[in-house]
């Protein structure tokens, strides 16, 4: 196998692709976001998506192809993310994939958009060992992972109703900070005061490790409404003052963080992990790194996150993750099938 | 002859759970090839009803039914295959062309559209809405209406639940 592996992913906003020698070396990292085209939305609009990832895909690999100073001929694999995401969005990078491994004809692999974000840390820090806990938390995810060994994840919890980042998004429009939420709740909240209101921390009970948000975005609203503010239709709040703004987003970031720390590190208590790893998009979040760096810190447990260009959406991790399965001996057929709801186990 | 005919009902529930059981109640009764649009607010317990609702459909609970906002469809196997859409993101009923909702409406399972109201035109015209509306905290109103014989029948059958029999028909 050359030394080269091109990564495709597309499941969600981000067209992306890149290029990796031996499996760790990132020679390109090239995502098209589509943010700007969703703005107007607050969220993802997948005829949109699925129709744009059309249009960018074929630049974003050449791109990717070019910054990595790789000919077509020069790769030696293909790595495709097969799912969770939308699915018409998902057929656009597998059917892309499997064109490019059939006509040039090297091995092609298939990748879970979970196990990629994952797999993002290695590219920074190769010498992991196991057993650890992974919390991939996004806009469409909250799972938390007890990874025992490579190729091996063990489900501990996740959401029962809405993502974190979903709840982000979903405040940030009520506040009418636009999208996406995440950042946007961030900057609204750098000034104001955490503790200025007590936003419910749901925890599961009987030992249960998963999350709930959809009560803590719901707790937001009657905040909002107790102060007799008056939620739009399509769940803007027109008219709020800055300083409130900021304490809301302050605050409700705060809950969100410390729900997510708290039940990570007694999944890795639970399970004598060792090393915690926070990744997908929502660990780009400032105050989440800092309060799981500072739980983890307590308890004696190392805790590492990937770079943000690497948290979000990208292909370098899809091309990580497909080149370790490579190695083992996986390829996928080109009557590989994307899959919407694709379990990571 | 006497024919009561149920055209509407409206049930007052009292917590989440409730809204569950009414959930489960009506997917126990669902069919291939059924629609149920549900209608409300951001908070009014759309994803709770649908959580039922697959419950009903005997969807085995390690699947996992959360909002589907992200990724607009999530889709489950139980007694029936469950199509559990949110067009929360969607900015109107054009958008929802491309997805093929149609192969879903009238497939073999049943769908479920949170949002519904930004599919105008686009859902089936034999169908069952449900409107949801925040009354306190806790406390919410929940509209069955039917659209079509089908939905009118199932409404009567809703009724002689006795899952159901604690809510009261206003």
């Amino acid at each position: 196998m050359s030394e080269f592996i091109l990564g495709i992913e597309t499941s969600c906003d981000e067209t992306a692709a890149a290029v990796l020698e031996k499996g760790c070396i990132i020679r390109s990292n090239v995502v098209a976001s589509q943010v700007t085209l969703h703005a107007p939305y607050g969220g993802i609009v997948p005829e949109l998506a699925s129709r744009r990832h059309l249009e960018n895909v074929l630049p974003v690999v050449i791109q990717a192809l070019r910054q990595a100073e790789v000919q077509l001929p020069d790769l030696g694999a293909i790595s495709v993310t097969a799912g969770p995401g939308l699915v018409g969005s998902l057929l656009v990078g597998t059917s892309m994939a499997k064109s490019l491994a059939y006509a040039l004809g090297i091995p092609l692999v298939a990748v879970n958009h979970l196990e990629g974000h994952i797999r993002a840390i290695f590219l920074e820090h190769p010498e992991l060992t196991y057993p650890y806990v992974a919390l991939v938390v996004s806009g469409g995810h909250t799972h938390l992972y007890y990874v025992p060994e490579e190729y091996i994840y063990r489900l501990l919890g996740r959401t029962r109703d809405d993502a974190a980042g979903e709840a982000f998004d979903k405040v940030a429009k009520l506040l009418g900070l636009g999208y996406p939420g995440g950042p946007a709740i961030e900057r609204a909240g750098a000034g104001g005061n955490p503790k200025a209101i007590a936003f419910p921390r749901s925890y599961s009970g009987n030992g249960s490790l998963d999350f709930s948000f959809s009560g803590l975005k719901t707790a937001v609203l009657y905040y909002l409404e107790g102060l007799g503010y008056k939620i739009q239709r399509s769940g803007e709040t027109k008219f709020l003052p800055p300083e409130l703004v900021a304490d809301i987003a302050a605050s409700f970031q705060q809950a969100i963080v410390e729900v997510l720390t708290r039940n990570v590190i007694k999944a890795a208590k639970a399970k004598k992990a060792r090393l915690v790893i926070l990744a997908g998009g929502v660990a780009c979040n400032q105050l989440l790194r800092q309060h799981l760096r500072k739980g983890a810190e307590e308890e004696g447990l190392e805790v590492l996150f990937p770079s943000p260009s690497l948290c979000t959406d990208n292909a370098a991790m899809v091309a990580a993750a497909g080149y370790r399965r490579l190695l083992r001996g996986e390829r996928a057929g080109l009557d590989l099938n994307a899959s919407a709801n694709l379990p990571l186990c | 002859m006497l024919i009561e005919k149920a055209y509407e009902y409206t049930s007052i529930s009292k917590s989440p759970r409730e809204t569950t059981r009414l959930g489960r109640a009506l997917g126990s009764l669902l069919q291939a090839g059924d629609v149920v649009c549900l209608i409300g607010d951001l908070g009014s317990g759309k994803t709770c009803l649908a959580q039922g609702i697959a419950q009903g459909l005997e969807i085995d609970p390690s699947q996992g039914v959360t909002s589907p906002t992200f990724t607009l469809i999530h889709e489950f196997l139980g007694r029936l295959p469950l199509y559990h859409f949110d067009l929360y993101r969607l900015g109107g009923p054009e958008e929802l062309w491309d997805l093929g909702p149609e192969e879903y409406f009238y497939g073999q399972g049943v769908t479920v559209i949170e949002w519904a109201e930004k599919a105008r035109g686009i859902v089936p015209g034999e169908r069952l809405d449900i409107e949801l509306k925040r009354l306190g905290e806790k406390e919410r109103e929940i509209k069955l209406v039917p659209h079509g014989p089908r939905f009118q029948a199932l409404l009567g059958e809703i009724l002689e639940n006795p899952l159901i029999r604690r809510h009261k028909k206003v």
